[in-house]
C-alpha cells in the first residue's frame, strides 16, 4: 500500500530523491551546484528540525541555532583534538547535543510562547559568549582554524568534494526520512495535540512537559547533524554558526517554505540560498532584499510557498461544493 | 464511585465552593443545577483535579485524589468534557480520537511505529460510532458544527474509557432540537456504558426528565440533593432557583 503517509511511500520517495541527487552532478558537472547542495543539506536539516518545534510542537524557539553551532564545534574539536574516525565523532556530537538539549530543555519547556522564545535565545547567546571567551579551546572569535582533518573511512574520503556531496545528500535524505517518521508516529500526533491545546491534552492524560522535552531533544540532535555537515563543508567552525542570526535564518526559511508541510523548510532552504546567491551578485544590500521578500511572504501570501501550493492543489482537486479552507486556524 | 467530603475553594476571598459533601453512586446519573455563579464549574474543576481544593477530600474508588496530577486522575478512570468545546482544531475527528485513545493505551510516546496504530484506530472508530460521528471522521475538528464539536469533546473523554464521566453543560449553545438529540445520545451512552455520569445542565426539562439524582448548588453551597420529585417539591429550591413556574410543577 502506498498511501502518502506510509513508511513505504517515504522510503520510495527518499531513494528516488537520493538517486536523483547522485545523478545531478554527473549530468551537470558544476562545483557551484555541488557546494549549493551541501550547504543546502546542512541548512535544510537544521530548519526542518526547528520546524519540529515550531510547526509540530508550537514551540517557537529563537535559540535553535545553538545546536547547529554546537554541532560544528563539537565535531570540529573532536576531529582536531583526538583524530578519531569521522563516524565516531559524528555519533559523539549527536550524543553531546542530546545531553545539552536535555539540560537546556528542562529549563525552557516550563515557559511558553514569547518567554520560551527569549529563554532559548538567552541560552544561545550563553553558548556564543562561551565560544568567544574560551579562547584556548575554541579559538575565540577566530573560530577553529587550520582545517579539520578528514581521514578516509570505509573507502569514503570526505576531503574529496564529490564524496562529501554524496555523504551530505545521504545524511540529508536519511535525516529528513527519520524526522518524517517521527512526526508521523504516535508521538508526532501527541505533539500536535499538545500544540493545539495543551490544557485539554493534560486532561486526556498526556504528559505535556515530557512530550515537549522529547521534541526539544530530538530537534536539537537533528540540528547538530546539520552543523556537522557545515563543519565538514567549511573545514572549521566559526562563532557565526552559534550566533542568534542562525536561529533567525531558520525562522526565515520556515516562513519562506511553509510550516504546515513537512518539506516546507526544505523548500524554504532552497529559496533562501537562491536568494542569497542571486542577490549578492547584483547588490551588497542583501539584507534589504531578503527583508523585502520575507515581508512579501508574511504580509502578502501569509504562508510559506509549499503551504500555498498545497492549499491551491487541494482547492483544485476538492470535489465542488466541498471546498473548505484547510488553513490551520490561528493558535491563541 | 466518586465522593467529595467537605471541599472548600475560595478565589481571592470569595468562596466559590464552601463545605460541599456529595456522593455519586456507581452507575448513577446525576445532574448538577444552580444559578449562574453557583460554583458548578468550580465543583467540576475540583472533582477532576484541575483545581486543588483549599480543604476537603475528593474520593475516587476509595482513594483521595486531591493533589494527584491530571494524568494520574485520568488513569484512575475519571474523564471530563467541557462547557466550551475543548478540542484540537487542526486535527481531523479521527486523528484527535486516535490520539486520545493512544494516550489511554499508554502509546502516546511511541516513536518506532506509524500513526495510527491499528488497535487505537479501531477503538476510535467505535467511539465515533457511539456518537454518530463516523461520517465526519476525515473532517477537521475546526470545521465541525458547534454541536459536533461538543460531541467530539465528549468523544475525547469516552476514548479514555472512563468509569466516571463529568460533562459540563453538554448542551451549551445549542438550539432546543439539538439539545434533545445531544442529551438522548448522552443518555444512551450512559445506559450502554454503565459509567457514573455527572452533568451540569441549565435546561430544567432535560434535568427532570433524565437525571436520577439532582444536586442544587447556590452561592457555593449545596442547597439540596435528591430525586427529581424531591427537588421539585423542595421549598428552598423553589425559592432560590426554580420559582413557582407551573411548567415545572406540571
Amino acid at each position: 500500500m502506498m498511501r502518502p503517509r506510509s513508511l513505504a511511500f517515504d522510503l520510495a520517495l527518499g531513494i528516488m530523491v537520493l538517486a536523483a541527487l547522485t545523478i545531478i552532478p554527473i549530468v551537470f558537472p558544476s562545483k557551484a551546484l555541488v557546494d549549493f547542495v551541501i550547504r543546502g543539506a546542512a541548512l535544510a536539516l537544521f530548519a526542518t528540525s526547528l520546524n519540529l518545534l515550531i510547526g509540530y510542537g508550537g514551540m517557537v524557539s529563537f535559540g535553535h541555532g545553538m545546536f547547529f553551532g554546537l554541532g560544528t564545534y563539537s565535531f570540529g574539536l573532536l576531529m582536531q583534538r583526538t583524530g578519531m574516525p569521522i563516524p565516531a565523532a559524528f555519533a559523539i556530537t549527536l550524543i553531546v547535543s542530546a545531553l545539552v538539549a536535555l539540560s537546556v530543555g528542562l529549563v525552557c519547556i516550563h515557559v511558553k510562547e514569547i518567554y520560551f522564545a527569549f529563554i532559548t535565545l538567552a541560552f544561545q547567546m550563553l553558548l556564543y559568549s562561551l565560544i568567544i571567551l574560551w579562547v584556548p579551546l575554541t579559538g575565540g572569535d577566530q573560530g577553529l582554524t587550520g582545517g579539520i582533518p578528514r581521514p578516509p573511512f570505509l573507502g569514503i574520503n570526505l576531503a574529496n568534494q564529490g564524496h562529501l556531496y554524496l555523504a551530505s545528500c545521504t545524511l540529508l535524505v536519511s535525516g529528513l526520512m527519520l524526522m518524517r517518521h517521527i512526526v508521523e508516529s504516535p508521538f508526532g500526533y501527541t505533539l500536535r495535540v499538545v500544540r493545539d491545546n495543551a490544557t485539554r491534552a493534560g486532561f486526556l492524560g498526556v504528559k505535556v512537559l515530557r512530550v515537549r522535552l522529547l521534541a526539544f531533544v530530538l530537534a536539537g540532535v537533528f540540528a547538530a547533524a546539520g552543523g556537522v555537515i557545515m563543519s565538514l563543508f567549511v573545514s572549521g567552525a566559526y562563532p557565526e554558526f552559534a550566533y542568534w542570526t542562525v536561529s533567525g535564518e531558520g525562522i526565515f526559511i520556515i516562513m519562506l517554505g511553509g510550516l504546515n508541510t513537512f518539506l516546507g523548510p526544505t523548500v524554504g532552504t532552497v529559496i533562501l540560498l537562491l536568494l542569497n546567491d542571486v542577490v549578492t551578485r547584483f547588490t551588497e544590500y542583501y539584507g534589504l532584499a531578503l527583508g523585502t521578500v520575507i515581508l512579501l511572504f508574511a504580509l502578502g501570501l501569509r504562508r510559506g510557498l509549499l503551504d500555498l501550493l498545497i492549499e491551491l492543489w487541494r482547492r483544485l482537486t476538492a470535489p465542488s461544493g466541498k471546498t473548505r479552507s484547510r488553513v490551520r486556524p490561528a493558535r491563541r | 464511585m466518586l465522593s467529595v467530603e467537605g471541599i472548600c475553594k475560595s478565589f481571592g476571598g470569595v468562596a466559590a465552593i464552601s463545605d460541599v459533601t456529595l456522593e455519586f453512586k456507581t452507575g448513577s446519573l446525576t445532574a448538577i443545577i444552580g444559578p449562574n455563579g453557583a460554583g458548578k464549574t468550580t465543583f467540576f474543576n475540583l472533582a477532576s483535579g484541575a483545581v486543588r481544593p483549599d480543604s476537603g477530600r475528593v474520593i475516587l474508588f476509595g482513594e483521595n485524589i486531591v493533589g494527584l496530577s491530571r494524568m494520574e486522575i485520568v488513569r484512575r478512570g475519571l474523564a471530563r468534557a467541557f462547557q466550551v468545546a475543548n478540542i484540537f482544531p487542526s486535527l481531523t475527528v479521527e486523528g484527535a480520537l486516535v490520539a486520545a485513545v493512544q494516550v489511554h493505551a499508554r502509546k502516546a510516546e511511541t516513536i518506532c511505529r506509524r500513526f495510527p496504530l491499528k488497535e487505537c484506530r479501531d477503538r476510535a472508530f467505535a467511539v465515533m460510532e457511539m456518537l454518530g460521528l463516523e461520517d465526519k471522521a476525515a473532517t477537521l475538528s475546526a470545521n465541525l458544527s458547534h454541536g459536533d464539536q461538543k460531541l467530539l469533546d465528549v468523544g475525547l473523554a469516552l476514548a479514555l474509557e472512563p468509569r466516571v464521566l463529568l460533562l459540563d453543560e453538554p448542551t451549551a449553545g445549542m438550539g432546543p432540537e439539538e439539545r434533545w438529540q445531544m442529551i438522548q445520545k448522552v443518555h444512551e451512552l450512559w445506559e450502554r456504558q454503565k459509567f457514573t455520569l455527572i452533568f451540569i445542565e441549565h435546561d430544567m426539562d432535560i434535568v427532570f426528565k433524565i437525571a436520577n439524582t439532582i444536586c442544587v448548588l447556590s452561592y457555593g453551597k449545596l442547597l439540596a440533593e435528591g430525586t427529581p420529585a424531591e427537588i421539585r417539591g423542595d421549598p428552598q429550591v423553589i425559592a432560590a432557583y426554580l420559582g413557582t413556574s407551573p411548567e415545572i410543577e406540571r
